[in-house]
């Protein structure tokens, strides 16, 4: 049992917990997750950690409430217990002293993204940060974000905050005016990294994808991850997450994440007639 | 030659008159809607009988051919006797498990097969004798037992780190098991089906794992969470890894990553560690096609075939690329597969799997084959019979066609040599080139079932225990004053 000691709301149904767990605090490394479990009955479910701090003993999960055991995340408070907190897991972000590095992030990716643009700062990079979401409510941690980086770009859907479109604009726009890129990194939904690989592609910057599959038991030992990596299967959960985004079969990605839909649909369904 | 008394022939004639007692299965209309245990067991009067059959060998052959060593006419003539806490007493001088073993060992390859009635074909059920055993033995504390300071670590909660816990618990040693996942039993877990091995039972054997004094420590990866390194700096004396293989194989073939292709390991831990057949009471979804082709000849292939019959598969088939005779799967769960309409397909295996455009899977393709020269491992080698293509249609296919090592540990412990596969290398008393650290069951190199599993991790324990006591002499030789002491 791990007792949450901070909860706080950084967006429209995006929270993050800060948990007390000095043996997963002291060996996480940038681009690791856990995963835990919330209830008895609960399923597994795969989180990145946000932030670590082995002084305190504490490490940092923020999530987005979609599903039936996220929406149960959220609803635990300060006091509270997880009832199963497994990790770090996967392999760590390779965090070099690369030259400049562009950090494309969006949605809650934004919070998996900010452990790895932290340390590259620190290795002496310089980051160039892109962030996005459907719109301003949804934008998380930018102010943590800009202390990290040389310069923030924020683009949103519908323009309430930032520029108005997608990443990949803003991206575009940066390597068309050519802005000298050693390395991209890429963090959010899987159809968002696609576009950003496609782009990068073309402009021949290496380009590293977190990837976010379906995962249970995240240690190599079910096979439910796996993911296309230049044609030859791998397990996101031991010899990822992150991966080289030219690579990566996002359309295998994506119709993976997709396997549950309807069962997600009715795991989260309330019954009226039951509940209230 | 021996000649026999009268009162001995008139024994061993008596004892012929008892007829086999037959292992009761529950009516496969019944058991293939639900995930409670298919076989009975033997009742209290049935086993009382069928212990009064066992001859009492004088150079009994069960027990040369039981890879733990029980004694097996002992504790057979305890329930004779119906001096039921004795044999399970005298079972566990050997093995801490009988719940399970009892349950899932192949006894019809080993002791059931040197019993010299097999020779008649009534060989004593003695699998059967010792599930009885168990499940009459009564779930209770036993004294704590006196430690001898030393502590040792066990990775892995499945039959092999069980098997070490007990074993180096009952010698006095300090353990402290630690699994990776939220509930503890490895592969008795999250592999094998409750209609096989209940949850109760493994329930009441990890209960008496923990009456031995062993903790648990779950949610703990070794080589994530904590290395080899790690335990040795928090005091451990020795360590011993049974971590398991517990990395599917997969075919290589197009179309395996396709939305409705399982690993095995994948489609039972999602029913069996997650519950997923209580979906959506338990949130683990599970999807379970309707015409499902299960790959691969073991225990885990017949796992899977009835565990997607019992969750609504309408046409369930076992592709396998050798004969039944080859099948390394118990003879007892063949027929029970069987039994419960799950169709073998052998002498096939799978090319190509086949999918539509939403990228779920809609058929397999396969090739007929052929029994050669025996190969390696003593069985025919099946070769391909050109030209014999053929595709079934199929909208789930499950990968049951063995794991390999989980390399989390060994990528984390440089010491620890590892063979190309990757399984731990270790000489014949369980040693690993890492300096106090042992291994057994599926993570070395060999063992394919628990009981191989759990005689292996009594052999680690025995060295283990040598190991630390010549150690202690060495410090004694070295410290005189702790010699006088003594």
């Amino acid at each position: 049992m791990t007792p949450i000691i901070e909860k706080k709301e950084l967006s429209l149904g995006i929270k993050s917990l800060t948990l007390l767990s000095p043996l997963i605090s002291k060996k996480s490394k940038p681009g690791q997750f856990v995963v835990l479990r919330v209830s008895e009955k609960g399923e597994r479910i795969p989180l990145t950690i946000a932030d670590a701090d082995s002084k305190k003993g504490t490490i940092k999960i923020v999530f987005q409430e979609v599903g039936k055991t996220t929406k149960e995340l959220g609803k635990l408070a300060i006091g509270d217990h997880i009832l199963d907190l497994v990790g770090p897991l996967g392999t760590p972000s390779d965090i070099n002293l690369f030259g400049r590095v562009i950090v494309v992030a969006g949605g809650v990716g934004i919070a998996e993204a900010y452990p790895i643009a932290k340390a590259l700062k620190k290795q002496g990079n310089k980051v160039v940060t892109i962030l996005g979401a459907r719109n301003k409510d949804l934008l998380t941690m930018t102010g943590e974000m800009r202390h990290v980086s040389d310069d923030l770009f924020i683009t949103t859907d519908d323009g309430s905050v930032g520029r108005k479109g997608l990443v990949t604009d803003q991206l575009k726009e940066l390597l068309e005016k050519g802005m000298n890129v050693d390395r991209i990194i890429t963090i959010g939904p899987a159809i968002m990294m696609k576009a950003v690989s496609d782009i990068t592609k073309r402009f021949r910057i290496s380009t590293v994808a977190s990837l976010n599959p379906i995962m249970i038991d995240a240690t190599g030992m079910c096979g439910a991850c796996r993911v296309s990596i230049g044609g030859e299967t791998k397990f996101a959960c031991v010899d990822g997450p992150e991966f080289d985004a030219h690579k990566v079969d996002f359309d295998q990605l994506l119709s993976r994440l997709d396997m549950y839909k309807n069962s997600e649909k009715i795991s989260d369904h309330k019954c009226r007639l039951v509940n209230d | 030659m021996i000649r026999m008394s009268d009162e001995s022939k008139k024994h061993i004639i008596s004892k012929y008159v008892i007829k086999k007692q037959k292992v009761s299965t529950r009516p496969v209309a019944e058991r293939i809607k639900d995930f409670q245990e298919v076989s009975l067991g033997l009742n209290k009067e049935q086993a009382i009988l069928e212990a009064n059959r066992c001859l009492q060998c004088p150079k009994p052959k069960c027990i040369v051919s039981c890879p733990i060593g029980i004694d097996i006419p002992k504790f057979i003539r305890c329930i004779a006797n119906e001096n039921f806490e004795d044999a399970i007493n005298k079972i566990r001088e050997k093995n801490g498990l009988a719940d399970v073993t009892g349950r899932v060992c192949p006894q019809e390859k080993l002791c059931q097969a040197a019993c010299v009635l097999a020779n008649k074909d009534v060989p004593i059920t003695i699998g059967a004798l010792e599930r009885f055993a168990a499940d009459v033995s009564i779930d209770k504390e036993i004294k704590a037992l006196k430690s001898n300071g030393k502590k040792v670590a066990v990775i892995g909660s499945g039959p092999a780190g069980l098997t070490a816990a007990v074993d180096l618990a009952i010698l006095g040693y300090e353990v402290t098991i630690y699994e990776a996942f939220h509930e503890s039993g490895g592969v008795l877990t999250y592999g094998i089906p409750a209609f096989r091995l209940p949850k109760e039972v493994i329930g009441k054997a990890m209960r008496y794992v923990k009456y031995l004094g062993v903790k648990i420590e779950k949610n703990v990866i070794i080589g994530k969470s904590l290395t080899l390194y790690d335990l040795f700096e928090l005091g451990y004396d020795c360590i011993f890894i049974g971590s398991g293989a517990g990395s599917p194989k997969f075919l290589h073939i197009l179309g395996e990553n396709l939305n409705g292709v399982y690993s095995a390991n994948e489609f039972l831990t999602r029913c069996n560690l997650m519950r997923a057949y209580k979906f959506p009471e338990h949130s683990t979804p599970v999807y379970v096609g309707k015409q499902v082709a299960v790959i691969g000849g073991g225990n885990v292939a017949m796992d899977s075939a009835r565990t997607a019959l019992r969750l609504g598969a309408n046409d369930v088939r076992i592709v396998y690329r050798r004969s039944e005779k080859e099948m390394p799967a118990r003879i007892e769960e063949v027929k029970n597969t069987k039994d419960e309409g799950v169709k073998f397909m052998t002498l096939a295996n799978p090319l190509k799997i086949l999918g539509n455009n939403q990228a779920h899977v809609t058929g397999l393709e396969c090739i007929r084959m052929e029994l050669g020269e025996p190969d390696t491992s003593g069985r025919r080698r099946p070769v391909e019979v050109k030209g014999s293509n053929f595709t079934i249609n199929v909208d789930m296919v499950i990968v049951a066609i063995g794991q390999k090592p989980n390399p989390i540990i060994s990528r984390t412990t440089p010491e620890l040599k590892v063979d190309k596969e990757g399984y731990i290398i270790v000489d014949d008393r369980g040693r690993t080139s890492f300096e106090k650290v042992w291994a057994a069951g599926d993570i070395v190199p060999g063992p394919e079932t628990v009981i191989e599993a759990m005689s292996g991790a009594k052999n680690a324990v025995k060295d283990i225990h040598l190991y630390m006591k010549r150690r202690e002499e060495k410090e004694l030789v070295l410290n005189p004053v702790l010699a006088w002491k003594f």
